[in-house]
């Protein structure tokens, strides 16, 4: 049955406890068809002996009668997971041959509740970008393209290669990150279901780290349905992460109700940004009319210190990363450069770093050490960590104002092309993500949501902002805009 | 706030990042550049705002200090370019 890997979450679920479709049998199928993706370049390794085990261990539980909503499903896992004993490279060179000893606590929690790891996916190198187009192992390729046009299309970034898996039906769902919109803009270009949860929701530990007040990782799927199932596998409390949050972890597939009546949804008009492409701000307010449809009442809010999320992030994103990315020195995992007989310590850990990182990592860290640096951590970093409160502080007065949750555009474009932001600054790039990283300062979760297609067939998508820790009441109203939008349009196979 | 050749040479080094010298001019334009654009900080008003230190207000959790891990030195080595005798080696650091 070659349809087994575009099965949803929920789908499988039922069909193998039903026992109409075996775990070992859907788990080839999506090996087979992750085999033959190359030209996707989705995946940056297979894992097939481990999902092979694991496939014969969910299909044990299974006909014990003992499996959790998870058993049985192919998930695709971000190159930025470590997987005990499987290449972890965060797409960088500098960690070439690197096979940690260890599990990531999230997958960890995944393969507890019987899910299976088909292979590490594809994604910007260090979590640094929105294209995949800086990943060591070369771009993820879209499974879109436009009507008529077979020029090839970035997923978006960074967890690109995961969108491009889900979104062409090689796996069931795949683990993302998302540091300033690196699970939600990929999403919206694949036109499928990305969710970044509250800070602290997930367990961060083994996670490879870039900024690590803002990281989070999260669920993408095909349904808000099935991100709500991969989620609460995914959630919940770690000891090894002193971030992760001890509150429990609810139901949030039975929160999924679609009934609006009575909720609140804020429309911010900062996020009506200058030369916004006209479908965009179409498919925002028809994502209101969905809503209010449904029982919403649409209220306009303000949320002033919009405008400064990008600048700001870009100050802390790379004064983190600076910090964490001062682990790779050569010495202890990873890539070594060659030096001459005369050159010491200063060299190699220079000449390490200069060889291993991407222009675009080593850019970023020379940023965060500028900003670091004696002299100008006032005037950088301190001065975006007030504005970072300031932007926090907009969202919480929103929210004692009675608003339940917040709808706004995805992502300020569809899909560009692979190659079409090469002579770009890097600035322009950085724009990707203005409707999605005032979330991740915030600390707060956003949910991106495939709405519709653009004039020449490309998907877009719409973004619901949560309430700190009301993921479920955020994934409800991503619902509803699901089950209003019906979208179900699927990319052509070409590849 | 523009930063010369001099400044990209000094943050190169701090970053420890090797570059070679006829890439230091462009680096300290892109710099500068990325810069200029953070300088839009600057129009905020922060008076009496206290930066963020927790996105969430939480108070770090205290553990009982114990070893809870460890006692496999081969597992930790595993990954390294260099190690010998069970240490990390490195090239030499003193004279």
């Amino acid at each position: 049955m070659s349809g087994l890997p575009s099965l949803t979450i929920a789908e499988a679920r039922r069909a193998l406890r039903a026992g109409e479709i075996g775990a070992i049998e859907l788990t080839e199928a999506c090996l087979a068809a992750a085999e033959a993706s190359a030209p996707l370049n989705a995946f940056s390794a297979l894992t097939a002996d481990k999902a092979r085990y694991q496939a014969t261990l969910a299909a044990a539980r299974l006909k014990e009668g003992d499996a959790p909503d998870l058993c049985g499903i192919p998930l695709g896992i971000k190159d930025l997971f470590c997987v005990e004993d499987e290449p972890a490279r965060a797409a960088s060179r500098i960690l070439e041959g690197f096979r940690p000893p260890y599990e990531s606590t999230v997958t960890r929690k995944l393969w507890e509740a019987g899910a299976i790891c088909l292979g590490k996916l594809n994604m910007d190198e260090f979590a640094m970008g929105s294209s995949t187009e800086s990943s060591a192992y070369g771009p993820a390729i879209s499974p879109w393209r436009r009507q008529g046009d077979p020029a090839p299309l970035t997923p978006g970034g960074s967890s690109g290669g995961s969108a491009a898996a889900v979104a062409a039906d090689l796996c069931l769902g795949a683990t993302g990150t998302d540091t300033g919109g690196s699970i939600r803009q990929p999403a919206a270009f694949a036109g499928i279901v990305g969710v970044k949860p509250t800070y602290g929701r997930c367990s961060r530990w083994g996670i490879i780290a870039f900024a690590s007040s803002l990281d989070q990782a999260g669920p993408m799927t095909r349904t808000v349905r099935d991100a709500a199932i991969m989620l609460r596998a995914m959630a919940g409390h770690d000891p090894k992460d002193s971030t992760s949050s001890p509150a429990p972890v609810p139901d949030f597939e039975a929160a999924l109700v679609g009934d609006m009546r009575g909720k609140r949804i804020g429309i911010p008009k900062e996020y009506r940004v200058a030369g916004m492409p006209a479908e965009i701000e179409a498919l925002w307010h028809q994502g209101a009319d969905w809503l209010r449809a449904a029982g919403a009442e649409i209220v306009e809010i303000s949320l002033p210190h919009t405008r400064y999320a990008l600048p700001a992030y870009y100050v802390i994103a790379p004064a983190e990363a600076s910090s964490n990315l001062a682990r790779y020195d050569g010495v202890r995992y990873g890539h070594r450069a060659k030096i001459g007989a005369n050159e010491g310590i200063t060299a190699m850990y220079e000449r390490t770093r200069a060889e291993g990182f991407g222009p675009e990592v080593r850019r970023r860290v020379m940023i965060g050490t500028y900003v670091l640096s004696a002299g100008y951590y006032d005037a950088y970093y301190l001065r975006a960590q007030k504005v970072r409160t300031l932007i926090r502080r907009d969202f919480e007065t929103a929210f004692a104002e009675g608003i339940d949750a917040i709808l706004t555009p995805a992502t300020p474009s569809a899909a560009f092309g692979i190659g079409e932001m090469a002579d770009a600054d890097p600035v322009q790039m950085y724009l990707n993500d203005v409707f999605t990283v005032t979330v991740n300062l915030a600390g707060l979760p956003g949910a991106a949501v495939p709405a519709g297609l653009d004039g020449r067939g490309l998907p877009l998508g719409l973004q619901v902002i949560g309430r700190p820790w009301d993921e479920a009441g955020m994934l409800d109203v991503a619902f509803a805009l699901e089950r209003a939008s019906g979208f179900a349009a699927k990319p052509e196979k070409w590849w | 706030m523009s930063i010369d050749k001099e400044t990209a040479r000094r943050v190169a080094h701090l970053a420890r990042i090797e570059v070679a010298e006829a890439e230091l001019a462009p680096l300290a334009t892109e710099l500068s550049g990325i810069l200029g654009f953070m300088e839009e900080l600057n129009e905020v008003d922060v008076e009496g705002v206290e930066p963020m230190t927790s996105v969430t207000p939480m108070k770090l959790p205290w553990r009982a200090d114990e070893v809870t891990d460890g006692g496999y030195p081969d597992k930790v080595l595993e990954n390294a370019p260099d190690a010998r005798a069970g240490f990390f080696t490195v090239p030499k650091v003193v004279e």
